[in-house]
């Protein structure tokens, strides 16, 4: 079907500015007040069940109430809309399009609420996709943006020379994903144009390390060797094998693999410490994610901010994902990552990449980097 | 037990070994309402399932979203089973298709509130989902339990990827839950943390959880029905052996040490047990909270597939295709028949009669005596297949990551 805009502009607003009812209000903030452990549950059914009879619309008050919402609370308010879309369109009333599309295309509202609206009014409007998705390369959902460099690289692949590298170009500044980042990457790189991957996905590249201390026996993923204590970067310690201190490493590899394991020694049975500083232009919260198939501890300004004892169960991008707040200014990382005494071949890894972003995916670079990665820092 | 890779681990770890509940709840007969069927046996009685397996014995097929190698259950006039998808594989499915035509009658998604990193052979969608005959209760390798009713609103919903974020694996979950009387048993182990959790099935709220060995495991619960006035017990099988639980309060009535599979799951048949023990080990556990060891035959070791037991024996699939059979009086190996591997799916038993489908999607029917067995009918469905089948209304469900299909005679 074909939309016209000025007309669905004027339903939005019209729907905007009529109060939602006191009651769906108050259905809404208990589904958004849903806990863990099953908190507010009973009471969670109830309002569903009074927003699903108040049919379609309150549709878009319950996409409304994703903002803020915890995941799990989401998943009360998304049962809820999909119960009353599939409602309506069962019963062959249809959806209210044009509020719906709108609210789709409000970047300050919930990106996975924005998602769903989408793609139940996908069900209705085949050419949902062609009107919408072009201009959301740099969206705030990486759904959205995904489809956006699908398309992209769809498109170049169709062109030649110039223009396909343009077109690339332009993908890779919407892409957070390693898989699209990868195709894109390889054809620039085949038309010789320079792709920085390490700094398009933010991984920290360097490093100074210090050990190898003992974890025979996997004891020493519970003591606090010196350097978790404080980080002298002059001090020297006796380690596993001797007087250690910390040396600067530094890694190539476009995923930001620093490997312990080749650059220092493979000794089994061991751990080392690893640390680099962040400088962050302003406060704001981040996440960092981390990729190891060793056991793990991470620090961030002396926080510990997340642990973990598993040795060798696989190893990708992105494994791991810590939300933090970093501070303004210099932000202190510390890694102790651990290695075990299997005998296998593929349990001598021992390695880790860490690399800072924010919630869909794309490059926080620390401040003084920022501008020199305007593709990335226009997805921001 | 040694550690798996990734490459052995997941010679199948799963699907087969995934999950099971079973149900003791009232129900239709004919429903499978669990991994390995209402009595998480994989024994399909008083079905009669199409053993001439052919296209024409495709009752029908559709098309499943996303990602999938759980496997589907039966209850009522619905076949329920679950899916992942997206890039993160997070958002997560339940779907309910009509028996008698295949059509989607209803689909809900959540997003996953833990992680959902695992192995490429896996999904987020591998522990098969259960139900009391009245609720749905789909589990997932980030450890989201959520439940609704058989219309698909939900009922609860259980983040324990985000209460105890520490218990997962980096290949990825496969354990599904069982259901006895109103708990719902779901067993979350991991190298990290591992616990076993008791859910109140109406409310979702813990009745229990109690602590577990600390080590991947990817085998499900079982059921020990209750017999001679002991109640029904949970059996929860880990590296270190099997501990029986009672499903109100969590409490260890006894407890196997021998060690077991940390990939096939036990069965339980008559007062038996078949525990997958240095190969295979049988107990019979009595009501005054001791058992007794019965035999242990190291030839009847099974690889990834669970072992299933009917009309006296016990039939097991080790890692290169070959199918044993033993008698689960003694232990003897009966006989072998070499079937075409590798398997993750744990087969049904039926009539005398077992129903296998290979990695591959290559399926193969065994009539199976004390003489031997042989195969009556072959079909390749050329489409990867890990989940076990499901048995009900003389029909024979399946699932690939892309097809759900029924067999019918």
């Amino acid at each position: 079907m074909k939309w016209k805009p000025v007309a669905a502009v004027l339903l939005v607003w019209t729907a905007l500015l009529q109060p939602e009812s006191l009651q769906a209000a108050d259905e809404i903030e208990t589904l958004r007040s849903v806990g863990i452990k099953a908190a507010g549950t009973i009471q969670a059914r109830q309002a569903r069940d009074v927003l699903v009879a108040g049919g379609s619309d309150n549709l878009v008050p319950v996409l409304k109430g994703f903002r803020g919402s915890t995941v799990l609370a989401s998943n009360w308010l998304r049962s809820t809309f999909e119960a009353i879309a599939d409602q309506q369109l069962k019963s062959g009333k249809g959806l209210p399009q044009a509020e719906l599309l709108v609210f789709v295309r409000d970047t300050s509202q919930s990106p996975a609420a924005r998602r769903l609206a989408y793609e139940w009014l996908r069900k209705e409007s085949a050419d949902l996709e062609e009107q919408l998705i072009p201009d959301m390369l740099l969206d705030p959902s990486p759904e959205f943006r995904r489809d956006a460099v699908s398309r992209l690289v769809g498109q170049a692949k169709a062109a030649k020379g110039p223009k396909a590298i343009e077109i690339y170009q332009s993908a890779l500044a919407g892409a957070v994903h390693e898989d699209q980042v990868k195709v894109i990457a390889e054809a620039l790189r085949a038309a010789e144009v320079e792709v920085d991957i390490q700094k398009h996905f933010g991984f920290l590249p360097s490093w100074k390390v210090i050990g190898p201390f003992n974890n025979r026996e996997l004891v020493g993923f519970s003591i606090a060797y010196p350097p978790e204590k404080k980080i002298e970067i002059a001090a020297e310690y006796d380690g596993q094998l001797g007087q250690v201190s910390w040396q600067p490493i530094d890694t190539e590899d476009d995923y930001g693999v620093v490997d312990i394991g080749k650059q220092i020694e493979n000794y089994k049975g061991s751990l080392m410490y690893a640390t680099t500083t962040f400088r962050s232009d302003q406060a704001r919260s981040v996440e960092l994610r981390l990729g190891t198939p060793n056991a793990w501890k991470l620090w961030v300004n002396g926080e510990l901010v997340f642990q973990r004892e598993e040795y060798h169960r696989s190893t990708q991008m992105d494994q791991y994902k810590v939300p933090v707040v970093m501070q303004k200014g210099d932000n202190v990382l510390l890694l102790k990552v651990c290695q075990n005494e299997q005998e296998q071949s593929w349990a001598q890894d021992y390695k880790f990449q860490l690399r800072v972003c924010d919630a869909t995916g794309s490059a926080v670079l620390p401040a003084g980097t920022i501008d020199d990665l305007s593709q990335t820092k226009s997805g921001n | 037990m040694k550690s798996l890779t990734t490459k052995s681990f997941f010679a199948g770890l799963c699907f087969a070994t995934i999950l099971p509940f079973a149900t003791l709840n009232s129900a239709a007969a004919a429903d499978w309402k669990q991994f390995r069927g209402d009595n998480a046996n994989s024994v399909a009685t008083g079905e009669t399932l199409p053993t001439e397996l052919s296209g024409t014995s495709i009752a029908w097929q559709v098309d499943l979203p996303g990602r999938g190698v759980s496997g589907p259950i039966v209850v009522g006039g619905q076949v329920l089973l679950t899916a992942s998808s997206g890039y993160s594989q997070n958002r997560l499915h339940v779907l309910s298709y009509d028996v008698g035509s295949g059509e989607l009658q209803w689909e809900r998604q959540f997003e996953a509130t833990g992680r959902t990193g695992c192995h490429s052979k896996m999904s987020v969608a591998t522990p098969t989902p259960a139900s009391d005959g009245e609720r749905v209760f789909a589990f997932y390798s980030s450890n989201d339990l959520i439940c609704t009713d058989l219309q698909g609103n939900l009922q609860w919903y259980r983040g324990l990827g985000e209460e105890f974020p520490n218990a997962s694996n980096s290949l990825g979950m496969s354990s599904s839950p069982i259901v006895i009387g109103p708990t719902v048993i779901a067993q979350v182990e991991s190298d990290a943390e591992a616990f076993a959790i008791g859910v109140d099935a109406i409310s979702g709220i813990t009745k229990w959880k109690i602590d577990r060995p600390r080590k991947a495991n990817w085998t499900s619960p079982t059921i020990l029905p209750g017999s001679g006035g002991r109640p029904s017990l949970a059996l929860l099988q880990s590296s270190q052996g099997v501990s029986a639980v009672d499903p109100e309060t969590g409490n260890v009535v006894w407890q196997f040490s021998d060690g077991a599979s940390t990939i096939p799951s036990s069965t339980v048949v008559g007062d038996t047990v078949v525990i997958p023990s240095n190969g295979l080990t049988t107990i019979k556990p009595a009501a005054d909270g001791t058992f007794e060891e019965v035999w242990n035959a190291s030839r009847l070791a099974p690889g990834t597939s669970s072992p299933v037991v009917m009309d006296g024996m016990t039939f097991t699939v080790n890692p290169a295709g070959a199918l044993a059979a033993g008698d689960v009086e003694t232990g003897d190996r009966l006989w072998q028949l070499r079937l075409k591997g590798p398997f993750s799916s744990t087969p049904v038993a039926s009539n005398g009669y077992l129903f296998f489908f290979n990695e591959d999607g290559f399926a193969s029917v065994v009539k199976a005596s004390r003489d031997g067995g042989e195969i009556v009918s072959e079909l390749d469905l050329g489409e990867k297949i890990l989940c076990s089948p499901a048995a009900a209304n003389n029909a024979l469900y399946i699932r690939s990551d892309q097809q759900l299909w029924k067999f019918a005679q």
